[in-house]
C-alpha cells in the first residue's frame, strides 16, 4: 500500500465530489476525467462496466463508484480513501453551514449559481455519452449502435422503462446466448 | 440506543431499494423521515432537499449526514451515512468481483459492448435533463450561451472542468442574479 497513491485517490475523487453540482449523477464525468483521463487508472471499457453495474444495483451511484474504484485501484485502503474523500467533505460542510445557508437559500445569487452550473453538467455528461457511443461504434459498427441506441431511448422514455431492467436485461442476454465460438467447441 | 438502529432503518431501506442514483432516493428518504419516524416536518425536509441541492457532491450522503446528526450527533451521522452506503457498495464489489474474474470471456466482452449504448442514452438522458432544468432557471438565450462555451472550453480549449465550473458558478453569481 504506498501513501502516494492513497493521497491521488483521496483527491481524486474530492475533486469530483467538490465540483459535482447537482448530486451524485452530475459527478459521472468528473470521476470520468479523473480515474480513466488524470489518472490512468481505468480504461474507457471498464468504466462504462462499472457504470452500467452500477445502474442496475440500487442505492447513490457516486458512492458505489467510488467505493468500488477506490478499491480496485487500491484495496481496502483506496476504498476507504475514496468513499472519505466523496462522502466527508460536502457531509462537513452541510452540517456546518446549514444555519448560514437557510438565511441565503433564496438568494439570488445562489439561485444564479444553480442555474449556471446545470448547463455546464449537461455539456459534461452528453461528452460522455457521445464518447461512449463512438467507441461502441468502432466494435458494433453504426447500424447496430444506432438500434440499440433507438430501443434504449424508446424504452426509457416512451415505455418508462426502468434503465435497471434493460441494462440487466442485455447483460443476462450477453453472457447467456452461447457465442459461435463456443458453439464449435464444445 | 433505538434511535441508531432507526437512523439506520430509515436510511437503509431508502439505499436498497432505491434505484437510479442518490436523487432517485430522495422521496424515500423523506417518507421515513417525515412520515414514519417523524423527525421533520415536510416543509423542514424540503429546506434541507434545497440548501443540500446547492452545496456540491453526492445529496444522498449529504442528507444521510445532515439527519442522522440533528438525530443522534457525530455517531448518528456515522450510522446514517453507513446505511446509505455500504449495502449497495458491497453488492457492486462482489458482482464486478466476479465479472474482473471473467473478462476475457467472449462473453463480457459481448456484455461490455452490447450495453454501451445503453449507457450512453442514460447519460444522454440526464444530460438533457440538466439542459432542461437550466432552461426553466435561466431562459434559452442564457442557456445556449452557456452550452456553447463550456464546450468550447472543455473540448476545443481543453481547460480543466474545475475551472470550467468555477467559472459558470461564477457568471451564474453575477449575471444571472
Amino acid at each position: 500500500m504506498s501513501f502516494a497513491l492513497q493521497k491521488d485517490i483521496f483527491i481524486g475523487f474530492f475533486r469530483a465530489s467538490m465540483l459535482g453540482y447537482g448530486g451524485g449523477p452530475a459527478t459521472i464525468p468528473l470521476v470520468h476525467k479523473e480515474v480513466v483521463e488524470t489518472y490512468g487508472w481505468l480504461d474507457d471499457e471498464e468504466f462504462s462496466d462499472i457504470l452500467a453495474i452500477g445502474n442496475t444495483l440500487p442505492g447513490p451511484i457516486m458512492t458505489k463508484m467510488a467505493g468500488y474504484i477506490g478499491y480496485r485501484v487500491g484495496g481496502y485502503a483506496g476504498l476507504t480513501s475514496a468513499l472519505a474523500a466523496s462522502v466527508l467533505p460536502t457531509v462537513l460542510i452541510m452540517i456546518a453551514l446549514i444555519s448560514v445557508l437557510i438565511n441565503y437559500r433564496d438568494s439570488p445569487v445562489v439561485q444564479g449559481m444553480t442555474n449556471a452550473i446545470a448547463p455546464v453538467v449537461g455539456v459534461m455528461l452528453f461528452m460522455l455519452a457521445f464518447n461512449f457511443l463512438r467507441r461502441s461504434q468502432r466494435a458494433l459498427g453504426w447500424p447496430v449502435v444506432v438500434g440499440l441506441s433507438v430501443v434504449s431511448l424508446i424504452a426509457f422514455e416512451l415505455i418508462g422503462l426502468h434503465p435497471a431492467i434493460l441494462i440487466a436485461a442485455l447483460i443476462i442476454y450477453a453472457l447467456v446466448r452461447r457465442s459461435p465460438k463456443e458453439g464449435e467447441a464444445s | 440506543m433505538i434511535e441508531y438502529w432507526h437512523l439506520f432503518l430509515a436510511f437503509l431501506i431508502p439505499g436498497v431499494v432505491g434505484y437510479g442514483g442518490g436523487p432517485a432516493s430522495i422521496p424515500l428518504i423523506e417518507y421515513e423521515v417525515v412520515q414514519r419516524y417523524g423527525w421533520m416536518t415536510t416543509p423542514e425536509f424540503g429546506e434541507v432537499l434545497a440548501l443540500g441541492n446547492a452545496l456540491p457532491g453526492p445529496i444522498a450522503t449529504k442528507m444521510a449526514g445532515y439527519i442522522g446528526y440533528e438525530v443522534g450527533g457525530v455517531f448518528g451521522a456515522v450510522v446514517a451515512i453507513a446505511a446509505t452506503v455500504i449495502p449497495s457498495l458491497v453488492a457492486m464489489i462482489i458482482l464486478l468481483k466476479l465479472l474482473m474474474r471473467f473478462k476475457n470471456s467472449p462473453k463480457v466482452k459481448r456484455m461490455t459492448t452490447l450495453i454501451r449504448p445503453a449507457i450512453a442514452v442514460l447519460l444522454g438522458v440526464l444530460a438533457y435533463q440538466f439542459f432542461a432544468t437550466s432552461y426553466e432557471g435561466a431562459g434559452l438565450v442564457q442557456t445556449i450561451l452557456l452550452v456553447v462555451l463550456s464546450f468550447l472550453a472543455l473540448e476545443r480549449w481543453h481547460i480543466h472542468p474545475a475551472f470550467v465550473i468555477i467559472g459558470a458558478l461564477s457568471y451564474g453569481a453575477i449575471f444571472l442574479s
